[in-house]
């Protein structure tokens, strides 16, 4: 992307101790962030074992709990390896991680990786289908609330964003379900999906959660929206273009957006994050089989690796989408990719 | 004997005999229930129909292992996929024969004699044999064993086939043994299912087409079941639903047919729909406030006494359990038990007599009670009622939250006052040596009563039914008025239907019908 006639009209020494980084500032900084997020996952990794291994009780005494028998903690010890030291164990799954082989449920015994598959599955499929509907309804609800800055429906659509972000989630849930299951009967609820079901079963059934999603994550980037291009607008460049002669839709789309997506992405891309990996609650409302709710399950009776790859797997997602945040902004704005 | 004999000969209950005990239970159990009971039985069981329903309790570790059973919903699953070799009486607690056809006692009731059931399959086809039982049975008693089964089956000393017939030897005499063979996790699988625990092939009147742990398990009617009185509905859905209002909001919607678990503080609102149906069985489970009666201060039955008094039970009953409940008489056993003791005095909140004996005691200041809401659903609320309770005898008791995590294992039996629950067992023996022996693993009041212990392992091998009922007065008896417990309330299972739901059974076994809620109820549309 750099531009190669300036480079070589450099002198030459300068031009060799210009370091990669300064020619290839994207891909450099894709690898950077590459390298330090196997350096992140692994310290996930150490902590979240770590933190496991601090809570009181073992799997074999919490998986049995008050029904335990001291003939029975013992054997399930001995056949997991619960005996042996705790850096040994966390090696000894670290060496089947790397492999890609996150090994199996204590618990239940079952692949944990085929369980994740199937699980990771049904929160995307949520997250993606709350996402198409949020972002666009926000980033338009936003512009809507720049246009009529100040006047009644950017009150109406503030009013209603906030309040929808300041009622728990949960409630939210409650709400729809009582009104659109309950007294209506028009909607699907519980809205449990498995292998079995069809598209537009699917569809159908998550209506209800991804519209209680939809709300909950609406209003931080509606807000986001309005803020950055309100910001952008009554900047000195805005007016310089406008006086200058460009048409207001060319001022916008060559000045003003790449200066405004920079924070708009980072605020859609925390939230996606979050529609994957923050939705417990509405899953255990909607009693929908996400990776949530798989997690939750695995640390209350302690099953290490079940609760590992789901500690990975979601430090994974907000790494990378942080990451395609980035990229996006930088991209969108020339200004970024020749730090200083 | 007589019970005993009546058991032997009748190899399985017709309907209608069962459904007659029904309504004389439902009389003498619960007045709620009867009316329920009436209507039921009224009508004749009707075939067809797709059963949903909406249990708590489920998680993503869960197996299909009957050994590793522990949740609600692998506890239904089980039954409706397999079959115990005995089952017990819905009503009355007694044994009832299931795939073991009749059983005999050696006249110490130390070996015991088992008839297998013939031209039983199992959903893969094969025909049940004995070395399938026995089989099963080893893999419960191993010493490698995870079985949840195994404190139960450990006094199995020898497991034999003798001329096709099961013969049980055990390390002392048992008359309860039939009874310990109900335990749910002791399903007869196909070669004991030593190769594949979790293929859940077995006898049951269902057979298991889908199973995705803490989500749903589906199951569809076995065409050759061995039985006609159960496995009136085509198919069977389990939904996994943790969440209470969920599961309230999935029944009122006509989403699922059934929930378990109704908190006794939203069952009133509950009860104003018009589609549903509360369905309140008495139960054996209680909640209980435990003292170590060997460790200061609770070491002086004074003190035990005076804090016995100054519990308000009825107050409990109704706050804690919204009334879905009976008060407990500090011993823990109920009415619901075979050869249960009547007629011991109730013990009530007397603020004088707790006083009395508190001063008796000669204690002196606060006393420390440890408690956490995963103790018992409102364990936190009754710690405080039972302070403001002791407060008017003059007891000032400090309630001191624990975090939920690890209560079991650093707080529950180690802590010298702490609150607790206890599911019930199938057997007033079983209870007793559980938690009451001075032996066992789990005697949380630190009961430690060698002339206790006597009198129990005298009763367990006594065949006369009246002597044995006359030595479990006497045990009740040392427990309640010498023993560190506590037991303010019995809990009722409070579970909820629609109306569509009929032939519910109140079985006093356990919750959920004892877990045979899908395979006794039919659907009336």
């Amino acid at each position: 992307m750099t531009d190669t006639t300036e480079t070589s009209a450099l002198p030459p020494e300068t031009s060799q101790r210009r370091s990669l980084g300064e020619r290839f500032p994207l891909a450099t900084l894709i690898l950077q962030r590459l390298g330090l997020s196997a350096l992140l996952l692994f310290a996930v990794s150490v902590l979240i074992f770590g933190g496991v291994e601090a809570l009181p009780g073992d799997f074999a005494t919490t998986y049995l709990g008050q029904s335990a028998t001291p003939q029975a903690v013992a054997n399930i010890r001995a056949d997991l390896g619960l005996d042996r030291p705790i850096v040994t164990r966390y090696f000894e799954w670290l060496g089947g991680a790397v492999q890609g082989d996150f090994g199996n449920s204590w618990a239940s015994g079952n692949s944990v990786s085929e369980q994740i598959g199937r699980r990771l599955g049904n929160s995307l499929f949520l997250a993606f289908f709350a996402a198409v509907v949020s972002v666009p309804l926000a980033v338009g609800l936003g512009m809507l609330a720049v246009f009529y800055r100040d006047r009644v429906p950017d009150k109406i659509i503030n009013i209603v964003s906030l309040a929808a972000i300041s009622l728990p989630e949960f409630f939210i849930g409650y709400l729809l379900i009582l009104f659109f299951a309950v007294n209506m009967r028009i909607a699907t609820f519980p809205a449990t999906v498995y292998d079995s079901m069809g598209f537009i079963d699917r569809l159908q059934t998550i209506a209800l959660p991804a519209a209680t999603l939809v709300f909950v994550v609406l209003a931080h980037m509606m807000r986001m929206t309005r803020a950055a291009i309100l910001s952008v607008m009554s900047s000195a460049y805005m007016e310089s273009a406008e006086l200058k002669g460009l048409s207001a839709m060319r001022a916008i789309i060559k000045h003003a957006a790449p200066n405004a997506i920079a924070p708009i992405v980072n605020v859609v891309a925390l939230n996606l994050a979050y529609l994957v990996v923050g939705v417990v609650v509405v899953e255990v409302v909607f009693v929908y089989p996400g990776m949530g709710q798989y997690m939750v399950d695995a640390v209350t009776v302690r099953d290490m690796p079940v609760v590992q790859a789901c500690g990975l797997i979601f430090a994974a997602f907000y790494i990378i989408l942080n990451m395609v945040a980035d990229i996006i902004a930088i991209v969108a704005n020339p200004r970024l990719r020749h730090p200083r | 004997m007589t019970e005993f004999t009546k058991y032997l000969t009748s190899a399985g209950l017709s309907r209608r005999e069962f459904m007659g005990r029904a309504i004389a239970a439902g009389l003498t159990i619960s007045a709620a229930s009867t009316l329920f009971a009436n209507t039921a039985v009224a009508a004749e069981p009707k075939k067809g129909g797709h059963l949903k329903l909406g249990l708590q309790g489920g998680a993503a570790t869960d197996s299909l292992d009957p050994a590793k059973s522990l949740s609600q919903i692998t506890f239904v699953t089980g039954r409706n996929w397999g079959d115990m070799l005995v089952e017990s009486d819905p009503l009355t607690g007694l044994p009832v024969p299931a795939l073991a056809e009749s059983w005999s006692p050696s006249a110490d009731a130390s070996v015991w004699t088992f008839k297998i059931r013939k031209g039983v399959q199992f959903h893969d086809g094969k025909e049940l044999t004995i070395d399938d039982v026995i089989k099963t049975l080893q893999r419960h008693t191993d010493e490698k064993s995870e079985s949840g089964a195994l404190g139960v089956m450990k006094s199995i000393k020898e497991i034999k086939e003798d001329g096709g017939d099961l013969v049980l030897t055990l390390t002392e005499g048992n008359a309860d043994l039939p009874l310990l063979l109900t335990d749910y996790h002791l399903i007869i699988q196909p070669g004991g299912g030593i190769d594949k625990p979790d293929a859940a092939i077995g006898t049951g009147p269902y057979k298991l087409v889908s199973f995705e742990p803490g989500v749903r398990a589906t199951f569809e009617k076995n065409p050759n079941d061995w039985r006609s009185d159960r496995g009136y509905v085509d198919s069977i859905e389990i939904i996994s639903m943790n969440d209470a209002t969920a599961r309230i909001a999935a029944l009122s919607s006509g989403q699922v047919h059934y929930i378990n678990r109704v908190d006794p503080k939203t069952v009133d609102l509950l009860k104003r729909a018009p589609t549903v149906e509360i369905l309140s069985t008495s139960g054996r489970g209680h909640y209980v406030f435990i003292m170590h009666a060997n460790t200061a201060p609770f070491d002086n039955n004074d003190l035990r006494l005076a804090l016995k008094y100054a519990m308000d039970r009825e107050t409990m009953v109704e706050k804690i359990l919204g009334g879905y409940g009976k008060v407990g008489n500090d011993f823990p056993i109920n009415e619901t038990y075979a050869l249960f003791p009547e007629g011991i005095e109730q013990r009530a909140y007397d603020p004088d007599k707790a006083a009395f004996h508190f001063k008796k005691s000669g204690h002196d200041g606060s006393v420390l009670l440890r408690t956490s809401d995963v103790a018992f659903p409102g364990a936190v609320d009754a710690a405080v009622l039972y302070q403001e309770s002791a407060k008017k005898a003059g007891i000032n008791i400090e309630v001191k939250r624990e975090p939920g995590d690890g209560y079991w294992s650093n707080v529950w039996n180690v802590q010298p006052f702490s609150t607790s629950y206890w599911g019930g067992r199938p057997t007033q023996d079983q209870m007793y040596s559980t938690a009451y022996l001075s032996t066992a693993d789990w005697n949380d009041t630190r009961f430690l009563r060698p002339d206790f212990d006597k009198i129990l392992l005298e009763a367990r091998s006594e065949l006369d039914e009246t002597k044995r009922k006359e030595m479990y007065r006497t045990m009740a008896m040392m427990v309640r008025d010498e023993g560190g417990l506590i037991l303010p309330m019995f809990n009722d299972f409070v579970n909820a239907s629609t109306t569509a739901v009929k032939g519910y059974v109140h079985d006093i076994g356990n919750d959920m019908s004892n877990g045979y809620v899908a395979t006794r109820v039919w659907l009336e549309s």
